[in-house]
């Protein structure tokens, strides 16, 4: 451990601290639970920060922990795990604040923000692994760790969820664990490097090393929600928004798709995995996953749904990123790691808003909700505006990368693939957005609170407004270099550079 | 000099509090608090001699084998010991407020035989771990079977005492079946001290018909299938910290001296038939105990075919560890795998003691809401879940990942995918136990609430089964001294 | 001859620990099961006495002599032990048989609720 490594344990202690005194509060401190919540999610932002000081001036972090025999923990900040460690962090927070008005006279929530908290440290530590087995752990906890939140409502539907949610899980686990014990049987322990570790191993185990892949993708596919893994997600939407939103913004499908992108790039290296021919598989399954996503979409009603099989769509943006051969697709299938985070997180903080305020699940019910709540609906219209690659918008600038990539790459039909998407993306998010400006609102709404002048909660109001202007300033300012594309271009430059 | 003081406190010790405690009833706690503590003091002695001077040995009364009786700690020994420290410490931090809310003299009573018979248990086990000749071992495994069974009649009622007398007549023709073995070792090889064992030990029919039957013997003392029939009865219907006893410490001396029977003194029997056939039915354990602890509607009978199924994995390590290449990786995951488990299956036992005495019952349906009541009880069962499942960064995981990174480099794949399958199952019939944690419902009696001490022992157990995965090293460093030569270690 | 004698005693060892092995498993009432214990118990100690003698024209090896008086020992508080178990069972459920037979399956004494073991 260099002199600076303390920063990763304390980044992962600011949560997990949080979470554990948390869930000895009693159900009635709620001043004490939120300022603690807050001040967790305030103090992991600072570290993250002093974190991003670092890297950008050359500084290197690492810490490793005495583990399984010749294998140890091991935590470190390369450009990968910036870009995601910043990202939840940043989301966490404004998540939290989120989280705190939503469930105001809820019970349990002291146990809630306990498990929220672990939930969120096991992300990072997913995000700070620098060694395969270390990612497994954290990958692993944030299963343990989500399971309490999917099932929080205790109702029989939230107890399925959880459970079919569970039986994913853990067998996509499981698989995990046995590609990982296989892989460091032919290689050793294996720490994350750029342009991947396993290079010496393909001459003498191409075929063992193809297997080997299956079973990462199979592992990682189930939260990344690959298709026919997806099929947990629609059914933990049982969950309360903050959950859904966490769960498919920042935690789970994240993690999952970061991990796959971890294995591609920094176990595999792209151009081995291109070399052993098992790229294109993994670009044919995003791709399917893309179309299915978006069809399924179509034919949802209740708008968690949704949201959640669109989420199953766009997260294989990121997976057909990693999939093409090339800086430029890498740069997109990064890129929207970020951006496909802010808007579909403001995107669900809507939902929930929608949910809290008015009583209203479904799209038919959405009618003239914009009249009602302008701000809300507002925000809503820009992450579904970037959502369908409308530009100057985040999303745009993914599709752009990834269209140029998938073109340079000789792959034109994920071009068409891409175009077919956005149609459909268009196809289910503009009734909705028709439907909230511009038709008019029922005599009542299903449920309706009132929240004084606002048009709902300050806390859930914030946070939503916070996140739509991240996504429009992802997108406008995205050639700046403060932007989430300056920094994965920087990646993108590692992993292929000379 | 000192590792022998050590040896003979941690043997007499426990023993004399046992002692004391029959015949002075109403001091039994108190005799019980200085026996563990005077024997975890030996422990911590002994432990220091064998890191900084490695193994020790000790000649009772100053004769040696073949004729003397020798006690010996090397690092296995001390890893039991430690272990059986350990638990036996958190059931004496356990017993007392547990058996008191018990009316009038049936708790009195109760109580009063609790503690020599405990005590007496611990100082069996202690003299087990450290002795060095096999009929030693006899005599201690005879000891150890006398006051587990009659702890487990302790409860007194109906289903106790049927389950206490299949105990007995299991245990018994066990026991004599491997004295028969020992008989006819001693006839073949004019010794039954275990180093000697291993200069002389040669293939034979006397000794092919001598091992089976000590490993028949043994393997029903330790419950693996198909002579498993008779641990769920008695685990179930016993007191709570008698359960945890019997779980985590009882079925592991036998297993212990399968281990030193094969691994030290007959290696050069093991064939390949012997150790696949002692995993297969290891395998077959894990699959049949998770599946009938999916079927019980009893809490503690779940727990108990819990352990039925988790013992499997223990005999998984004889494919593995006889396998030269990765053997080291084998032993140490197993070794690891039943520190584990004797950590996390008293933190589930002591867990539904708790419920029990909080609701009346341990029906699984009717647990909805009362972890509500028992938050930490909760908890300690899922962080134990945790490592039952071998989810990471428990000990259980750490246990699970050698045993299969073994074999994966032996090649002998089919007991990886053994692995893998039971971790899932047991993942299976924790959380159904678990999910009743989160379901909303009013409850319907009002629960009797618990002194703290029994929900925070169940709470630290379970920590620890999780938390020695992230400090394995010490341990498995351990191992090392006096390790067995077949595995690539320095021998006696 | 010494020789002749001592594998004569052996073998009947062996044998009367098989018959009350098998007494053990086929009888039901617990007594003569306790009894059965103890008859294998003896074929046991047969067994190593007869061991004792096969140092031939030599004076007999003492340690087995040890090992069956210790055995004794054990096999004595063993008996004990199971008889009071016995005497306790008949009096609390009145029955001199296990149920289910001698060797019963898989589920055998998991019914029942438990209120407070």
């Amino acid at each position: 451990m260099n002199v600076h490594g303390w920063i990763l344990p304390g980044i992962l202690l600011s949560s997990f601290l949080t979470g554990m005194v948390i869930f000895f509060l009693s159900e009635e401190s709620h001043r004490l639970r939120t300022w603690l919540n807050l001040l967790g999610a305030g103090v992991k932002l600072i570290l993250v920060g002093a974190l991003l000081q670092g890297i950008y001036h050359g500084q290197g972090y690492s810490l490793e922990l005495d583990f399984l025999p010749g294998i140890p923990l091991a935590l470190g900040a390369d450009a990968n795990s910036v870009l995601f460690v910043t990202l939840s962090t940043f989301l966490w927070f404004w998540t939290t604040l989120y989280a705190v008005g939503y469930l105001e006279d809820s019970p349990h929530r002291s146990r809630f923000f306990g498990f929220f908290s672990l939930c969120v440290t096991a992300t990072t530590g997913i995000a700070l692994a620098a060694n395969l087995v270390t990612f497994l752990v954290f990958y692993e906890l944030l299963t343990v760790s989500t399971y309490p939140l999917v099932v929080h409502r205790g109702t029989p539907e939230a107890m399925r969820g959880g459970r079919i949610y569970l039986a994913y899980t853990l067998g996509g686990g499981v698989v995990l664990l046995l590609a990982v014990a296989w892989l460091h049987q032919l290689a050793g322990p294996v720490m994350f490097r750029e342009r991947g570790v396993i290079e010496g191993l393909v001459a003498a185990h191409r075929g063992e090393l193809r297997v080997l892949f299956l079973l990462f993708m199979l592992g990682i596919g189930v939260k990344a929600a690959l298709v026919p893994l997806h099929g947990w997600l629609p059914k933990a939407m049982v969950a309360p928004a903050p959950v859904s939103s966490l769960l498919h913004a920042v935690a789970v499908v994240k993690a999952g798709a970061f991990g796959i992108v971890r294995i591609v790039y920094d176990v595999y290296g792209v151009e081995t995995a291109a070399r052993l021919g098992v790229l294109a598989p993994l670009a044919f399954v995003a791709g399917a996953t893309i179309l299915y996503g978006s069809v399924l979409a179509l034919f949802q009603d209740e708008l968690k749904k949704r949201l959640a099989y669109s989420t199953v769509s766009q997260v294989s943006y990121i997976v057909l990123g990693a999939a093409i051969l090339g800086p430029l697709a890498t740069i997109g299938g990064l890129v929207h790691l970020v951006h496909q985070g802010i808007m579909k997180i403001t995107l669900f903080f809507g939902a929930g808003n929608y949910a809290e305020t008015l009583g209203v699940h479904r799209v038919s019910e959405l009618n003239g909700v914009g009249r009602r709540m302008p701000l809300t609906t507002a925000a809503f219209t820009i992450a579904a505006l970037g959502m369908i690659g409308v530009p100057p918008l985040a999303g745009y600038i993914t599709k752009w990368y990834l269209k140029k990539g998938a073109i340079t790459a000789g792959a034109e039909w994920v071009a068409l693939v891409l175009a077919l998407s956005s149609l459909l993306n268009a196809a289910y998010f503009l009734p909705i957005l028709y439907r909230a400006w511009f038709k008019d609102p029922p005599a009542h709404w299903p449920h309706e609170h009132c929240f004084g002048r606002l048009e709902t909660h300050w806390m859930l109001l914030a946070a939503p407004l916070v996140t739509a202007a991240l996504v429009v300033w992802a997108g406008v300012f995205a050639e700046s270099s403060f932007s989430p594309l300056a920094w994965v271009k920087l990646i993108a430059a590692r992993e292929y550079g000379p | 000099m000192t590792a022998s003081w050590a040896m003979a406190v941690l043997v007499l010790g426990p023993l004399g509090g046992a002692a004391g405690a029959f015949a002075f009833p109403k001091g039994g706690r108190r005799l019980a608090g200085v026996a563990a503590v005077t024997a975890v003091l030996a422990l911590l002695v002994l432990a220091r001699e064998v890191v900084t001077n490695g193994v020790q040995l000790h000649r009772v009364g100053g004769w040696s084998a073949p004729l003397g009786i020798d006690l010996r700690g090397d690092g296995l020994a001390v890893l039991m010991l430690a272990i059986t420290a350990l638990i036996a410490g958190a059931v004496t931090l356990y017993a007392p407020p547990y058996f008191l809310p018990l009316a009038g003299a049936e708790s009195r009573d109760r109580e009063r035989w609790f503690w020599p018979l405990f005590l007496f248990l611990w100082s069996a086990l202690n003299a087990l771990f450290l002795s060095r000749d096999i009929f030693n071992l006899y005599v201690t495994l005879e000891l150890l079977g006398f006051a587990a069974v009659t702890l487990v009649a302790l409860a007194g009622k109906r289903e106790a005492l049927t389950a206490t007398m299949r105990y007995l007549l299991v245990s018994l023709p066990a026991s004599l079946f491997y004295l028969m073995g020992v008989a006819l070792v001693y006839g073949q090889c004019a010794t039954v001290d275990l180093s000697l064992l291993a200069a002389k030990a040669e293939r034979g029919p006397v000794l092919w018909v001598a091992l089976a039957l000590m490993t028949g013997g043994l393997v029903a003392k330790a419950a693996l299938f198909p002579l498993h029939f008779w641990l769920p009865p008695a685990h179930a219907s016993a007191p709570a910290p008698v359960s945890a006893l019997l779980s985590a410490l009882v079925v592991k001396g036998p297993y212990y001296i399968l281990l030193r029977l094969w691994f030290e003194a007959f290696p050069a029997l093991m064939t390949p038939a012997v150790a696949q056939g002692l995993g297969a039915l290891g395998a077959v354990a894990i699959v049949w105990g998770s599946i009938h602890a999916l079927m019980q509607a009893r809490l503690k009978l779940l727990v108990a075919y819990s352990t039925v199924a988790q013992l499997g994995y223990l005999f998984l390590l004889f494919p593995l560890a006889a396998v030269r290449e990765g053997g080291w990786l084998a032993w140490n995951g197993g070794l690891l795998f039943l520190a584990a488990h004797a950590c996390a299956k008293t933190a589930l036992f002591l867990t539904a003691g708790n419920i029990l005495q909080a609701a009346g019952h341990d029906r699984i349906k009717g647990l909805d809401g009362m972890t509500q009541v028992l938050p930490v009880s909760a908890f300690a069962f899922g962080l134990a879940g945790l490592s039952l499942a071998g989810l990471p960064p428990s000990s259980g995981f750490a246990g699970k990942w050698l045993l299969l990174s073994a074999s994966l480099a032996q090649g002998q794949w089919w007991w990886a995918a053994v692995i893998l399958g039971g971790s899932l199952l047991a993942a299976a019939y924790v959380m159904r136990v678990l999910s009743h944690a989160f379901t909303q419902v009013a409850l319907a009696t009002k629960p009797r609430p618990l002194p703290a001490v029994q929900e925070w022992t169940a709470l630290v157990l379970a920590a620890l089964a999780v938390g020695l995965g992230l400090a394995a090293q010490g341990p498995l460093d351990l191992l090392r001294l006096g390790a067995p030569v077949v595995l690539g270690g320095a021998g006696p | 001859m010494v020789e002749t004698g001592f594998t004569v005693y052996l073998l009947a060892g062996a044998g009367v620990f098989i018959i009350g092995f098998h007494a053990l498993l086929a009888q039901a009432h617990l007594l003569r099961r306790i009894m059965a214990l103890n008859v294998m118990g003896s074929g046991v100690f047969m067994v190593f006495i007869a061991l004792s003698a096969r140092t031939a024209g030599e004076a007999p090896d003492p340690v087995p002599h040890a090992m069956v008086l210790t055995g004794i020992v054990v096999s004595v508080c063993a008996t004990g032990l199971a008889l009071a178990l016995a005497d306790r069972l008949q009096s609390v459920t009145g029955a001199t048989e296990l149920e289910g037979g001698p060797a019963p399956g898989p589920n055998a004494g998991s019914g029942g609720e438990e209120s407070h073991p």
